[in-house]
């Protein structure tokens, strides 16, 4: 692995699909209203929740803020990274074009999981950001080194896991090449990350927890915002991430094995 | 003769798009699942005994929210993305000197998918009745079949909507960026997510003046057995289609006229 090249090769990457996208200028402005309207919507649902009952699943309605607001982010950066390139496996699979990707003296993992960049998302991240200061500001929380620290590390934890689902999902299609619908599941499951896990039955919270760990993207790292978390809690999801990167390289390599051009 | 033709035309559009259909059963399947969200909200809402501040007895809400998840897999379109597709890669061409509006191609392909989807769909009721026995109940023959017409008509007010936004590829292209800005109030607002009588009454007043409650939150209601308004229902939903219609036909008369076949 040589770093310099791949970041240099990463560089050409951001810029052909920059130029591309920026072609479509008022999509980008569509975007960025639905990205504002959702977090309305969802805000909007959770004032529901909150109208007779001060709680839901322990949190107040200013602590259920801050799952929405790093939602938002990490739904941005999907947006951006994540929905482009994994939808784009889909069609090299069915189209036979993995072939050239995999002719490439590049690594295929970077270049399908990188490749693609859509702006609109950042708009989302940067949404998202505004509601998580505004949150850090109405929940009176103190900042200091190792809370930004913990907080980083537990974010980054969740974009591991949530790219490594992307992908193992995306890789399936190595199998069954018509996996868009997989996608929308996963979307769909995913959604409850807008809710704090405490506020479903027990038997949802495991299923979340352990076979779609859904319940670390969001709710730990609002946990650490909050102060609320415990040490074991962090380290868990240290733990998950590293298994769910390690094995979403696994699995790819072997994936690959199973990989029959589509031409021939 | 000329109804005879109609009916041939109809019924062979049917029954290809029905075979068509069938060989994408697992994505039909998944894309049921997909449909689960109303469950999860479900759960929110029982478990956090929410239900009590609106006056709906936990098995009447399992239910509204089991009728959510039924109206919404036979109300589902997405026309505008074939559509997109179709104009983008120039397929459309060829339909266009057909003697036949290709929405009626679209309108039987939904048709097809509907018929593919309603075993998996009552499989995924089976399940959800498991888990609530004491939501277990049977609709009058009226009733129901009030409610398959009604959940009918909100697919044409959708389909006319979907149409409506798919006809301005004539102009931009990419369309489906405003069918995903149309997609987010038709989420929060049409009763998917909670049910419209729980909405705070600033929203209330003007809801029902739009079509989104008659979308969801009408032909759930009726079918569940909540209350609701038939007769008023049933008009607006036939009064948006009225409105709708027109349109339709203006705007597709509009483009075709700018249609510039794209890809050949």
């Amino acid at each position: 692995m040589n770093l310099r090249k791949y970041l240099k090769v990463y560089k050409k990457f951001l810029h052909t699909s920059l130029a591309s996208e920026l072609e479509y200028k008022t999509n980008i402005l569509v975007d960025l209203i639905t990205a504002i309207l959702s977090l309305v919507g969802s805000i909007f649902l959770l004032s529901i929740f909150f109208q007779n009952s001060g709680y839901i699943g322990g949190w107040k309605f200013e602590q259920a803020l801050i799952i929405q607001a790093i939602y938002t982010i990490l739904n941005g950066i999907t947006n951006t990274w994540f929905n482009p390139n994994l939808t784009e496996i889909v069609k090299h699979i069915r189209e036979g074009t993995l072939d050239f990707v995999l002719l490439k003296p590049i690594d295929s993992q970077f270049f399908i999981s990188l490749k693609k960049i859509n702006p609109s998302g950042f708009l989302e991240i940067m949404l998202g950001f505004l509601l998580l200061f505004f949150c850090i500001r109405i929940n009176q929380i103190n900042l200091n080194l190792s809370f930004l620290t913990l907080s980083l590390i537990t974010i980054s934890c969740s974009i591991c896991i949530l790219y490594s689902l992307w992908f193992f999902i995306s890789t399936t299609t190595i199998w069954f090449v018509k996996t868009w619908n997989a996608i929308e599941v996963l979307r769909s499951f995913l959604y409850i990350g807008r809710f704090p896990l405490s506020s479903f039955s027990f038997s949802l919270r495991i299923f979340f927890s352990v076979f779609i760990p859904i319940a670390f993207i969001t709710t730990i790292p609002s946990e650490v915002f909050l102060g609320l978390s415990v040490f074991w809690k962090i380290l868990l999801e240290i733990i998950v991430a590293t298994i769910f990167l390690i094995n979403s390289r696994k699995f790819w390599l072997f994936a690959l094995k199973f990989y029959s051009s589509a031409s021939s | 003769m000329m109804s005879n033709l109609i009916n041939r035309k109809i019924f062979t559009l049917l029954k290809v798009q029905y075979s068509n259909m069938l060989e994408y059963r697992v994505e039909i399947a998944l894309w049921a699942i997909s449909g689960i969200i109303p469950f999860f909200m479900l759960n929110i809402w029982t478990n956090n005994n929410l239900n009590e501040s609106i006056n709906i007895s936990n098995a009447m809400l399992s239910r509204y929210f089991l009728c959510a998840f039924f109206v919404r897999q036979f109300s589902v379109v997405w026309v505008v993305f074939s559509f997109e597709e179709d104009s983008l890669m120039g397929k459309l061409s060829p339909y266009l000197i057909q003697p036949l509006n290709p929405f009626f191609r679209y309108f039987a392909q939904h048709l097809a998918e509907q018929i593919t989807r309603f075993p998996f769909a009552l499989i995924i009721a089976f399940f959800f009745f498991i888990f609530n026995p004491e939501s277990i109940w049977m609709p009058n023959l009226g009733i129901l079949l009030l409610s398959i017409v009604s959940t009918f008509l909100s697919f044409l007010i959708q389909f006319l909507i979907q149409s409506i936004v798919a006809c301005i590829c004539f102009w931009t292209e990419k369309a489906s960026s405003i069918e995903r800005l149309l997609f987010i109030p038709t989420l929060f607002l049409s009763g998917l997510l909670a049910p419209v009588v729980s909405f705070p009454a600033y929203v209330k007043s003007w809801i029902y003046l739009t079509p989104f409650p008659y979308l969801i939150d009408f032909p759930a209601n009726l079918l569940s057995g909540n209350e609701t308004n038939i007769s008023g229902g049933l008009i607006m939903q036939i009064l948006w289609i009225f409105i709708l219609f027109p349109l339709f036909k203006k705007i597709w008369s509009e483009g075709t006229k700018k249609y510039t076949a794209m890809g050949s």
